[in-house]
């Protein structure tokens, strides 16, 4: 198997976003996924999120794990780097990278495999700091390229294609990452663009951890009556508990005329987020609640998606450890040596 | 009793004490006032995995003639700790002192016939002046360091200047410090003959050398050396380095004007987190490193394996210790020599430094993080716990202000905007070492994906064999640049043509050259090649071709310098001879004697037998 580039001819008539980049512009290499696979449908949403909020491409750095989710950073944003590191320890190589220049943006892609199975701990801590970034978890309830195994997110009793039935809890990586301090939290559905591109936008825009948990089915392996991650169970158990508009600082606010209550979430950079909320008793700015609300509707059977909690007041690592504005990559001999003379009066205190 | 060890700026002291009773700063306030004679010192502390109530010892070397290494035996036993009473008290050369607590009387099968006994009731004069229990207890340590510098004759004045430095700012700290000093010093002078058979005077021996622990020169390093990021995992003996990257950020890298961080520390979750953050940093075009020991390494292997095959500095301190975690945490090996060097899956091997002592831990730290940059690879800096958490002797640090960071090969937005043509893995020089970018640095121009080896020259997606070939061997190339990049061997010969030689390396060094003398001295001619890094210098194999036996001094048990010599150089194994020490205690100069002096010997017997017919 050898990389495939895509064509890239441009339609003349192709729209442009305001940095003058087409749609294509976002894309990367033809997917080797399997056909029809959730994931892909994950990655025409990044592109479609990147497009419509106008980010420069080679500003964009692009991490992920191991796993069929993880090998998808190449077929988006081909403008920008990406690293595929090791299994369930993405986060630590993004929060690294974020140290060394908190001006780009983050983007981590893992799986349900990578980031609740072997890299439970990475994705706790990387919560907890408050790194700047969207990390994003393709959840199919297996493992995809080991050929479906079941993940730490398959529901109890749920059944695999093989007929095994799961008798271990399942980890719900939303719940965790609201305990866990994550600034933005929401869970999304690979099925359902309208709902999950808004999502993407609002996460990459937002200044702090932010976490989609996105349901993306595993055709191959995770699609049969008896799992609780295909198509149909998703669909028909789906409770989208808001329908959001990111509208970014400055930029001209259209909305749709919608069902349901709207309330506006204004953002540091003067951004705001448009709740339209289709259920009137979630709040999403109250932590505590948005816990209880999760865990009532989970009894009801139902999958709840939309913006889950949202800390109006986001902070992150680098406010934590005072780092000066600049990038920490870009400083220079000047600003981090302290030179010979500095030297010879360390030597005179060790005397 | 005949003998009485009579002895002038050489000796050893050693103090048996409880851990967490308050006596190790009381210890280094003796040490440190002997360097303020201008006398050389190496001091170690023989710490337990606990943090109150077991058995610590702390061993001071006098030696004029600088000799730093750890020498065995002890000629004054300051015996605090009544449980290993019998092993200290047994530890004594004989015609020694023994300095005890006489509070409680102790039956004279306690003591030795050979050994001279000081007995002070430390107990009973402390409780006397102080009635606060914990006052009790401190104020014990700085009497007995008063009793000690009227046996040694060690000048009050350096010990009372050395108080009022380590209070500046706690003045009432001060006073009763001094006091307590005094109480034991008074009742030492009416007490004993004084100054007993051993004594320190004032030296110019010492010259401008300074006192530092390896840990913290290493940290001092790479705040020199330009470092920003650094994520770790408390494990001694290492956190300590850490901690001092920590303190001399927060002197030399705050912004003046905003007081902001010019640096960032992450206390990470393990050691699979650290080496993960600094492996991201360094990607990104940040200096970054992590300090660990040997169950740390045993954990970052998956990513050093990244590393090695996607090309990203990373520097990892290694400061090795004996073993597991309930090993010998905190005792001295150098076991790790093997682990790091193939650490990890596939064809993978780094690039090793062995600092020596402190200083080298200063100047192979910063070197380390330039290494890391011009090679693109993981570097190692392999010290141990004997040089890391003790302070030494050591000549003063030096910087050269004309010294730039070497960032390695790097095309920034003007290279890659000019055209130039940009292949990550592609060997453009010879030399084996690909160009690289980093993110963010051109809109249209330089961006790629990383992973390991599935990957062509111009990092896309392939997993044809050729291709793979391709990498692999000029990975290998790389390797063979680095030898020439690296600090070179140190040689040295011996007075007249020598047919023996010996390799060593890293904390051994002390301990190596003082050996040498005294096999000089028994007629042994020995040829010295101290190994600074790894991959070796050509001139390693060729000091072995030189010679008819090679021993190679370690402390570990299954000579990993020496299988290393032998699997990178081809090396017939019999040419090498394994001196090995590993019982977590520092190797000592009269250990490498016995070993070196017994199998001469054998050699020099064995042409005589080849002789008979
Ligand atoms: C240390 C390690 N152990 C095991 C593997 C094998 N492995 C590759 S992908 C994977 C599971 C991926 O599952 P998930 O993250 O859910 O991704 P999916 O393929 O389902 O998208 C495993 C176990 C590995 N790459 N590394
Ligand atoms: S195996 Fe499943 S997760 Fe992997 S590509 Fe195929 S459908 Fe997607
Ligand atoms: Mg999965």
């Amino acid at each position: 198997m050898t990389y495939l580039a895509k064509p890239k001819l441009h339609h003349p008539k192709l729209p442009v976003n305001r940095l003058g980049y087409t749609r294509r512009d976002y894309e990367g290499a033809v997917s080797t996924l399997c056909a029809g696979c959730g994931h892909d449908s994950i990655s025409a949403a990044i592109v479609q999120a990147c497009f419509e909020l106008d980010l420069p491409p080679h500003r964009i750095a692009k991490l992920s794990g191991i796993g069929c989710s993880s090998k998808t950073p190449t077929y988006f944003l081909g403008n920008s780097h990406g690293f595929n590191s090791v299994h369930g320890r993405m986060p630590s190589v993004l929060t690294g990278a974020n140290l060394a220049n908190r001006e780009l943006i983050y983007l981590g892609v893992s799986g349900d495999g990578d980031s609740a199975s072997i890299g439970l701990g990475q994705f706790a801590h990387s919560m907890r700091r408050g790194v700047n970034m969207t990390y994003i978890v393709e959840n199919n309830g297996v493992y995809g390229l080991t050929k479906g195994q079941f993940s730490a997110t398959a529901d109890k009793g749920s059944k695999s294609k093989r007929g095994a039935v799961n008798n271990d809890s399942a980890i719900d990586l939303v719940t965790l990452a609201i305990q866990l301090g994550a600034g933005f939290v929401g869970r999304g559905f690979s099925g359902d663009k309208a709902q999950l591109v808004p999502l993407i936008k609002a996460a990459i825009e937002y200044p702090g951890a932010a976490f989609i948990d996105c349901i993306s089915p595993c055709i191959a392996f995770n699609n049969h009556a008896g799992s609780t991650k295909s198509f149909d169970y998703v669909r028909a158990h789906n409770e989208a508990v808001n329908r959001l508009d990111f509208i970014p600082a400055g930029g001209e606010i259209t909305m749709q005329a919608a069902p349901g209550s709207l309330s506006e979430v204004p953002m540091p950079d003067g951004s705001v987020l448009r709740l339209r909320r289709l259920s009137e008793d979630h709040d999403p700015t109250d932590r505590t609640a948005a816990l209880n609300y999760l865990r009532q509707r989970e009894a009801q059977g139902e999958i709840v998606t939309g913006l889950l909690y949202l800390d109006p007041e986001p902070d992150d690592l680098h406010a934590h450890l005072h780092t000066v504005p600049a990038p920490l990559n870009r400083l220079g001999d000047a600003e981090l040596c302290p030179g010979s003379a500095a030297l010879e009066r360390i030597n005179a205190a060790l005397r | 009793m005949s003998l009485k060890l009579e002895r002038v700026n050489d000796f050893v002291v050693k103090f048996a004490n409880v851990n967490g009773s308050g006596s190790a700063s009381a210890n280094e306030l003796f040490a440190r006032s002997i360097l303020r004679m201008g006398v050389p010192v190496s001091p170690r502390n023989i710490f337990p995995s606990n943090i109150q109530g077991l058995p610590t010892w702390y061993e001071v070397r006098i030696s004029e003639a600088g000799r730093l290494g750890c020498r065995g035996g002890v000629d004054l036993m300051v015996a605090m700790n009544p449980q290993t009473w019998t092993e200290d008290v047994a530890g004594i050369e004989p015609g020694g002192y023994l300095l005890y607590d006489s509070t409680k009387p102790l039956p004279p099968s306690q003591f030795r016939e050979d050994v001279h006994v000081i007995g002070v009731p430390l107990t009973e004069l402390c409780n006397s002046v102080y009635t606060d229990p914990r006052q009790r207890q401190l104020f014990k340590n700085i009497l007995y360091v008063g009793v000690l510098s009227a046996l040694l004759d060690i000048d009050v004045k350096e010990i009372e200047r050395l108080v009022g430095e380590q209070y500046r700012g706690k003045d009432a700290l001060i006073g009763p410090n001094l006091e307590a000093l005094k109480l034991g010093r008074d009742y030492a002078l009416s007490h004993f003959d004084c100054p007993i058979g051993l004594k320190v005077r004032r030296s110019k021996a010492l010259g401008d050398r300074i006192f530092i622990d390896g840990n913290s020169a290493a940290a001092l390093g790479c705040v020199y050396g330009g470092a920003t990021v650094a994520a770790w995992y408390p494990i001694t003996p290492s956190s300590s380095l850490a901690e001092a990257f920590g303190r001399y950020c927060g002197q030399y890298r705050v912004d003046p004007e905003t007081g902001k961080n010019r640096y960032a520390i992450v206390q990470a979750e393990d050691e699979l987190a650290s080496i993960g953050m600094v492996i991201g940093a360094a990607w990104n075009g940040a200096r970054a490193f992590t300090a660990t020991s040997g169950p740390g390494i045993s954990l970052m292997t998956e990513f050093l394996g990244l590393a090695y095959f996607a090309e990203i500095p990373a520097v990892i301190f290694d400061v090795q210790r004996g073993g597991p975690s309930t090993g010998m945490p905190t005792r001295t090996q150098q076991a790790d020599v093997l682990a790091c060097a193939y650490a990890s899956h596939g064809d993978t091997k780094h690039v090793l430094l062995f600092p020596e002592d402190p200083r080298e831990c200063f100047e192979f730290a910063a070197r380390a993080l330039d290494l890391a940059d011009r090679l693109q690879t993981p570097v190692f800096v392999l010290s141990d716990l004997d040089i890391g958490m003790n302070e030494r002797v050591c000549e003063p640090l030096g910087w050269d202000d004309s010294h730039r960071m070497d960032r390695g090969k790097v095309l920034g937005f003007e290279e890659l905007e000019s055209g130039k043509e940009f292949g990550r893995y592609l060997d453009v020089d010879g030399d084996g070492i690909p160009y690289r970018t980093y993110p963010g640095s051109h809109p249209a121009r330089g961006a790629f994906f990383t992973r390991g080896t599935t990957k062509d020259r111009y990092a896309r997606y392939s997993e044809e064999g050729p291709v793979y070939v391709d990498n692999m061997e000029r990975l290998i190339k790389k390797f063979e640049t680095a030898k020439s990049l690296l600090p070179q061997p140190e040689e040295r010969r011996a007075e007249r043509p020598a047919r023996l030689g010996a390799i060593y390396y890293g904390s051994t060094s002390p301990a190596m050259l003082e050996a040498l003398g005294a096999l000089q001295s028994q007629g042994i001619a020995l040829d010295l090649l101290r190994v600074r890094g790894f991959p070796f210098h050509e001139r390693v194999a060729k000091f072995v071709a030189e010679h008819d036996e090679v021993f190679v001094v370690e402390q570990n048990r299954d000579g990993q310098l020496r299988v290393l010599l032998m699997n990178e150089c081809g090396i017939d194994p019999a040419k090498l001879v394994p001196v090995l020490h590993y019982d977590g205690a520092p190797i000592t100069a009269r250990f490498i004697v016995r070993e070196i002096a017994e199998r001469a010997s054998l050699a020099r017997v064995t042409p005589l037998r080849k002789s008979t017919p």
